[in-house]
Formats: structure tokens, sequence, C-alpha cells
């Protein structure tokens, strides 16, 4: 059981950091390998504001979320837009770049090693259950990461925005003549999904680390949720996360030697019977 | 069938050797007299290139994306290495063995890797990569883990030559394998086997209709690609005597791409150049800042994606052209 509630938090952490990924990747059609390196943002910008400033901990995560945002906004005005046509090839070669000026950039500023996160008193411990040891943070973990499943679905399905973004992504071209500013929306749109990415950056540095090799090491797994549960779905994202998560954290619990291997070997498996994932949508870019 | 009146000379024209090509080959020789004291490094300039080759080979002619190609250096390295120190040190016999392990390889993961788009084979190559690291990680007992494989014997080339401390005969054994891959690769892509590759790669759909058998032509270029990266792994193991675990890498995956791009895919001398200006780079750029090189290497690449999607050889094209462009108004000829 704990194994499980494990599982489900990691889960739900790959889910609040991939999920931006698949809004990018998804509804605008941009294979950003950069996405880990929002994600690391989001993580020194809450460590930073936590240890130095010594903002409470709550504070400093939508803080994290924002100051991604704004990064994102930057580089999409700047550098992105330029490639939304471009083959996927171009976008690759874009983002890792991207990645390896964000990864020398990180460990110049702050040296190679890990950053200490304190976690603030009313997060930590664990609650004990028959046959359950859940820990505070993870718990924390799920109902925010469960808070943004829903905020996303509703704010994609119901709201203007999310309809207008709809439209732009299946047909920009006629949501252009019909009024909608795509340019604005997709800036909006990439700017919620290194918000995303920050956020998950930052609630991340306890359970998965933070250094200047973050992107890298957990680019693979960000992409893999996207691939698996098909690109531009929220609840495909979700469902996947879980699965990874769960299958990951039991793997490691009791099958140690072969590790990793069996999520990769579920990835492929996945991509070549459903190349567009669980619940894939075709994106129109 | 080609109507009678098609015009070939061009396409054969550009099958000749030309004076600038044998004066590039020239380099090698040239570095051998000038830098006698880094050899060892030439020698891995020269492997990477046969690394790079492979991939501009399914990249550049036939448009397969991959980020995974290291799978393929790793298997080679590992093929050859476990020979080696499993008591076969023959050098040439290890090369084809490896060679065929990695094509035998590639073919398998051909079949999964072109039923996608783009996206999907990005993600089935480097799930194959991570795989096969993953494997070579865990068992430790035949590949040695993190402490990579060691302990290999080769035997001296041709029952000859010894590998040497200086690198004098990895020299030339390197050297001599990439001239000779490099000179197939160079039939292949001129062939009409290759041509055909070039026309997938620009409209897909409408190969078929010409005759050729887009998949059957994309998996046979990947599986020949792949041998490629299987020997040059297999030459840096022999060469080193040593197979590291990061033979497998995502780093060394994207490290390649990088590459061809810098050199600019598409061209068999682009793989080349783009080995060697992003290891000089490298070098140099390594000197100065050792750490944070990558970001001067990730703001060039960023540049050249932007600005000029040729790399290298896009521009050096482009200068031959101002230059023809500016003889032809000095002569005045039409």
């Amino acid at each position: 059981m704990t194994v499980l509630f494990d599982g489900i938090a990691s889960g739900m952490l790959l889910f609040l950091i991939s999920v931006g990924l698949s809004v990018t990747l998804g509804l605008m059609n941009f294979v950003n390998l950069a996405h880990g390196a929002f994600a690391m943002a989001g993580g020194y910008v809450c460590v930073v504001l936590l240890n130095t400033l010594g903002l409470p901990f709550l504070a400093c995560l939508p803080l994290a979320a924002l100051a991604t945002a704004a990064m994102g906004v930057l580089l999409e005005r700047t550098l992105y837009r330029h490639l939304y046509g471009a083959t996927h090839l171009d976008q690759v070669l874009f983002s890792i770049s991207l990645v390896f000026m964000a990864m020398a950039a990180t460990h110049y500023g702050f040296g190679s090693q890990q950053q200490p996160l304190e976690l603030p008193e009313f997060l930590r411990g664990q609650f004990h259950l028959p046959g359950l040891d859940m820990g505070v943070y993870r718990l924390f973990l799920i109902m925010v990461g469960l808070l943004i499943a829903l905020g996303l679905h509703l704010l994609v399905s119901r709201t203007r925005f999310g309809a207008q973004l709809r439209a732009a992504v299946d047909h920009p071209r006629m949501a252009r003549g019909m009024g909608i500013h795509v340019d604005r929306l997709f800036t909006l749109t990439f700017a919620l999904g290194s918000a995303l990415a920050g956020l998950g950056g930052a609630m991340g540095v306890e359970m998965l680390g933070l250094d200047p090799g973050f992107p890298v090491k957990y680019v693979v797994y960000f992409l893999i949720v996207v691939a698996v549960g098909g690109s531009g779905s929220i609840g495909g994202s979700l469902l996947a996360s879980l699965v990874l998560g769960v299958v990951d954290v039991a793997g490691k619990y009791y099958v140690p030697q072969i590790g990793a291997f069996l999520i990769y070997a579920v990835m492929v498996v996945m991509l070549v019977l459903r190349p567009q994932g669980l619940f894939g949508r075709h994106a129109a870019r | 069938m080609l109507p009678a009146s098609f015009d070939l000379t061009r396409l054969r024209a550009s099958e000749r050797w030309r004076v600038s090509e044998r004066l590039f080959w020239m380099l090698p020789l040239l570095a051998y007299v000038v830098f006698p004291d880094s050899l060892v490094l030439l020698t891995h300039l020269f492997i990477t290139a046969l690394f790079c080759l492979s991939l501009d080979l399914i990249l550049g002619y036939a448009g397969i994306v991959s980020l995974g190609h290291a799978a393929f250096f790793g298997v080679g390295a590992y093929a050859a290495g476990l020979l080696a120190s499993h008591g076969w040190g023959e050098p040439l016999s290890g090369l084809l063995v490896a060679g065929v392990c990695a094509a035998v390889l590639g073919f398998v993961t051909s079949l999964l890797v072109l039923r996608g788009t783009d996206l999907t084979r990005l993600m089935v190559t480097l799930g194959v990569a991570m795989m096969l690291y993953e494997v070579a990680n865990k068992m430790t007992s035949i590949t040695g883990g993190v402490d990579g494989l060691s302990g290999m014997v080769v035997d001296p080339l041709f029952g000859r030559f010894q590998f040497d401390l200086y690198g004098n005969t990895a020299f030339w054994y390197a050297l001599a394998v990439l001239f000779a891959l490099f000179w197939i690769a160079r039939k292949l892509v001129h062939s009409p086997f290759g041509l055909s590759l070039q026309g997938i790669r620009l409209n897909a759909g409408r190969m078929p209709a010409l005759g050729a058998p887009v998949n059957a032509r994309l998996a046979a270029i990947y599986t020949v690609g792949a041998a490629y990266a299987g020997i040059a792994g297999a030459l840096m193991a022999q060469t080193t005597q040593f197979v590291a675990l990061d033979a497998l890498t995502f780093n060394r995956s994207a490290e390649l791409l990088l590459m061809l791009v810098l050199g600019g895919s598409g061209s068999l001398y682009g793989a080349l150049l783009g080995t060697l200006v992003f290891m000089v780079a490298h070098h140099a750029l390594a000197d100065v800042t050792p750490e944070y090189w990558e970001f001067w290497l990730g703001a060039l690449l960023l540049a050249i994606v932007l600005f000029a999607r040729g790399g290298v050889m896009g521009g050096l094209r482009y200068l031959a052209q101002c230059v023809q462009r500016l003889s032809r108004v000095g002569g005045g000829a039409p």
C-alpha cells in the first residue's frame, strides 16, 4: 500500500511537470525538449526565495510559477515563435541548445551541487494508518496535482479561453479569420505551460533533487508521459503519469535489478501499438 | 523507368571525385605530421566522424529523426569489447561482428521506428537507446555496469602492427576504416538507391508512384546506418580497449545530432566537418572555460538553427556560389 501511495505521489509530481509539456507539445505541436529547463528554473527560483529571502514555502510556489511564466513569455516572444512552422527536427535542435545553455548557466550561477530545501514544519512527518504510511508532503502533492488537473480541465473545456485555444489549434487560419488573436493565445498558452513546469519543478525539489543536470535527467520521463498519455490530453497525461509513477516506484521497490528498463519497454510497446497515445487527439499545426 | 531524354550528366558528374575532396583527404595525413603528439585525439576524431556519418545517412539523406543513435554505437562497442575480453582479439573480425550485431538491432528496431511520425520516431529511438542503457547498466556481470568494460586484449592488426601507447596503429587503423566506409557511403548516396532516399525525404507521398518502396528503402538505410554506428563503436572499444557506459547515454545521441547540424546534414562532408568543428571547439572552449563551454555550444547551435540552417557546408556552398557569381561578372560571360 505504501508503495502504491508513493507511486501515486511521484506520478502526481510527474503530472504537474509534464502537463505543461502536454500543453505546448500537444496543443501547439512544438517539441520542446527544454521543458525540463523551465522546471529546473522554477526549482531554483523556489530554493533561492526560500533560502536567501526566507519567504514561506507556500508563497514560493506561486512565485516560482510566475517567474517561470515570465521567462516563458520572454523566450516565446523572442525565440520560440520563429520555430512554430519549422520541422520537428529544428524544434528539437533548438530546444536542445536551450537546454545546454540553461545547464551551463545554472552551473555557473549555482555550482554543480544539489540544492537543499527545508520543508516547513506542517508539511513534514507522516500519517500512520494501518498498513499505510503517508508522507504529509506527498499527500500535499497529490492534492495539488488533483486541483491542477481539475482546473486545467475546466479551463480547456469550459472557458472562452479554452474554446479559443482549441479552435486556434485545430485551424489557426480559420481562428484568425474569426478574430481570435492566435499569436497572443499561443503566448499565453506557452506561459501557462511554463508556469506549470515551474510549479512542478519547485514542488519536485524535495523528491527529485535539483542540480544543473536536472533537465536532461528527467526530460525523458516528461516525454514519456506526453507520448503515452496522448499529447494535448489532460486526462491522458494524468493517467499516464500515475501509471508511470506507480510502475516506476513499484519496479524499483520489488525488482530493482531491472530498474527503469520496464518503463522504457512499456513506452516503446505503447507507441508502437498506439502511436497517438492513449487519448491522442490530432493537433492540426 | 526513366524517359530516354532524362539528362543524367549532372548526377554522374557529382559522383566523380573533385579536387577539393582529394585535398580534404590529405588533411589527416597533414595532421599526422603536424600534430604527432595528439594522435589519440585525432583517432577519437575519426571515430566520432564515422559515427556522425552514420547518423547523416539516416537523418540527412533519408530524413529519419533519431534521438537514440547512441544505441548502435554502444552495441557495437560492447560487441567488440566482449569479443576482445573473451579471447577473440582479432580486430577486423571484431569490427565485422560488431557491425553485424548493430545492423541486426537496427533492422529489428527499424520495424518499430518506421511506423510513426517524427515525434513517435524520436520517442521510440530514444526509448530503445534508454532500454539498452538500462540493460548495460544492470547486467554488471557481463558489461561491467557503471565501471565500464575493461580487460580487453586486442591482437595486433594483421598479426603485425601492435596497438601501441602512442596510438600510431590506432590512428592509421581508424583512418583507414573511416575512409573505406566513407567511400562506400559516397557510392551509396550517389546510387539510384541513395537518390531514392533523398526523394523519400523530400516527398514521401510521391515516391511510391515512382516505384520506390518507401518503407523497405528506409529500413535498409536504417540498418546500414546502424551498422556504421556499430563499427564506430567497435573502433572506439578496440582503440581505447575500454567501453564506458556513457557510450549509450542520451547526451551522446544529442551531441551527435549537434555535430551533424553544425556541419550541415544531408552531405557526407557536412558530417565530417561538423565533427571536426565540434571537437576543435570543444577542445578550445574547454580550455578557456572548462565547465561552461556547453553554454557557447548551445548559443552556436541556436544561431545555426535560427539563421544558418545549412551549417558549415551550407556556408561553404554559399561562399562558392558568391565566388562563382563574382568571377562570372568579372569575366563578362553571360
